[in-house]
């Protein structure tokens, strides 16, 4: 019979700051977590995934002060998107009887450690020689996305902004949000200008943070009483600068979000819910674009006037208030992506925004630089 | 003067761009099998995978993207698409940032950097 595997432990660290405890504390600790929400012990982990916020040579150091003993691990990174594709693996490594219970964790405090918010250090870097005079910081990339997407298509700064109004409805319902007040278009239009087109209400947060998922064989999962998430499609995809990969306004989300459809056998017509990486206003348009949720376009219309807020939109979004006001630990968005879906799911999410009867959700990460070099990765979680 | 920009690594095969960007001549590299240009140079070609050489671009270009980035000293980052095709990141500079414009004909201009002065190429709005 073949194996099946299931997300039963999920796990958020409800800090946002931290001066206090190490970025090696918090991963122990979410860590930890996501075993208690499970309620499996330690000594069952023998797979372990964590991509570069994790301190150490991939899996090696942390694995070591974790105590860990591990048959399976991967530390595949592409930034913020990294933590789909390696709960993609985790969970076809336990199909695959590499391993039983494989987590994957991660931690960083960009709050408290005020985070370099460039990419690349690396001097062998082929491409820094050739880009690092430019001085483009993060936001000028998913900037030029914008302003790419606003002259092909017409796009305004106000459909933008209703992105970040859908997430701070969302934020207000749950506690540890970092940013819990509901705002409107205007407070995002009167926001100071961080690179234009984009003020400072279309970026998302910087916190400190942490987050865990468990995955487990069926027979150890069906022993959790926990219910039963299972990854049915899963997509990955890498987009570079050269030639038309660089059209600014699409990203690798075509791709992924393809092949993780195709895999799932389901349409996007099939999600009501749906956890959208948003490092900034921008980046949930494009993705919901290339995911097949509208035409390629048609994003500004698709999220105006309150359409991505639970209950009342067409399609929720972040129902946790997302990266824009909730959390985006390590400058990383893409476990929190996958929590608040596997929430959804198990109608665990806060009454205000829970969608119910609810079996099918999606998450989807992007990592490294919109406007730029980046990875793409798409999740399509079911519940049994 | 204005500042400089901040340095790039030192590459061991960017001493021709560079002895060439001295004299305000920018240099690209392109297939030797198709005449296809890329930007960055790459001593092979990312299409075809074949040798490539160098050659000198007209230095015209025109605004594919660009943004405004905010602080003390607002600088001006863009995507330009040259007459040769590559699209490359660079700067504009000498400009009235809020004139700029997406599709406006640009022309080669340089800035030095924090490396001795190497120049690095940036562009201006023709006038």
């Amino acid at each position: 019979m073949k194996r099946k595997a299931y997300i039963v432990g999920a796990f958020e660290h409800p800090v946002r700051k931290s001066p206090d405890k190490s970025t090696a504390q918090l991963h122990a600790e979410a860590v930890a977590g996501a075993l208690a929400d499970a309620g499996l012990h330690r000594s069952e982990i023998d797979g372990y995934c964590c991509a570069g916020d994790t301190p150490g040579l991939g899996v090696l150091n942390m694995a070591d002060y974790l105590g860990l003993r591990l048959r399976f691990f991967d530390s595949t990174d592409v930034g913020g998107s990294a933590y789909l594709i390696l709960a993609a693996r985790a969970a076809e490594a336990v199909e695959a009887g590499l391993c039983d219970v494989a987590v994957v964790a991660m931690a960083g405090r960009p709050r408290s450690e005020a985070m370099a918010q460039t990419l690349g250090s690396n001097p062998a870097q082929p491409d820094l020689p050739w880009e690092r005079p430019y001085r483009m910081v993060i936001p000028a990339s998913y900037a030029m996305v914008a302003r790419r997407h606003m002259h092909e298509f017409g796009t305004t700064a106000e459909q933008l902004a209703w992105i970040k109004v859908a997430a701070s409805e969302h934020a207000q319902h749950n506690p540890h949000a970092m940013l819990p007040k509901p705002v409107t278009v205007d407070d995002v239009l009167a926001s100071p200008s961080v690179a234009d087109p984009l003020r400072r209400l279309d970026c998302c947060v910087v916190s400190d943070g942490a987050a865990a998922i468990v995955i487990a064989e069926q027979g150890i999962a069906r022993r959790t009483g926990r219910p039963l998430v299972r990854i049915i499609g899963a997509g990955q995809a890498a987009r570079g600068t050269h030639g038309d990969e660089l059209d600014l306004v699409s990203s690798g989300a075509v791709r992924s979000g393809a092949e993780a459809f195709a895999r799932a056998g389901v349409t996007p017509a099939d999600i009501r819910y749906a956890s959208i990486y948003d490092s900034f206003t921008i980046t949930v348009l494009v993705q919901l674009e290339d995911l097949g949720f509208c035409a390629k376009g048609e994003g500004g219309r698709f999220v105006a006037d309150g359409a991505l807020i639970s209950g009342s939109g067409r399609l929720a979004v972040n129902t946790d208030g997302g990266g824009l006001c909730n959390n985006h630990p390590a400058n990383r968005g893409g476990m929190i992506k996958i929590l608040e879906a596997v929430r959804q799911l198990r109608g665990e999410a806060h009454p205000a925004v829970q969608l119910p009867d609810l079996s099918l959700a999606l998450a989807h990460g992007t990592g490294g630089s919109l406007g730029g070099r980046h990875g793409s990765a798409t999740l399509i979680m079911e519940r049994e | 003067m204005s500042t400089p920009l901040p340095a790039g690594p030192s590459g061991i095969d960017t001493e021709i761009f560079f002895e060439a960007a001295r004299e305000g001549r920018l240099l690209l590299r392109r297939s030797r099998l198709t005449g296809k240009a890329h930007w960055y140079p790459r001593p092979f070609c990312p299409d075809d995978g074949g040798e490539t050489e160098w050659f000198e671009a007209s230095g015209e270009a025109e605004i594919f993207s660009f943004t405004v980035v905010a602080g003390s000293e607002p600088y001006v980052v863009a995507y330009v698409t040259l007459a040769e095709g590559p699209r490359m990141l660079t700067a504009i500079v000498d400009c009235e940032p809020q004139a700029l414009h997406v599709g406006q004909r640009l022309s080669l201009t340089w800035r030095e950097t924090t490396n001795e002065g190497q120049p690095m190429p940036c562009f201006t709005p023709q006038s």
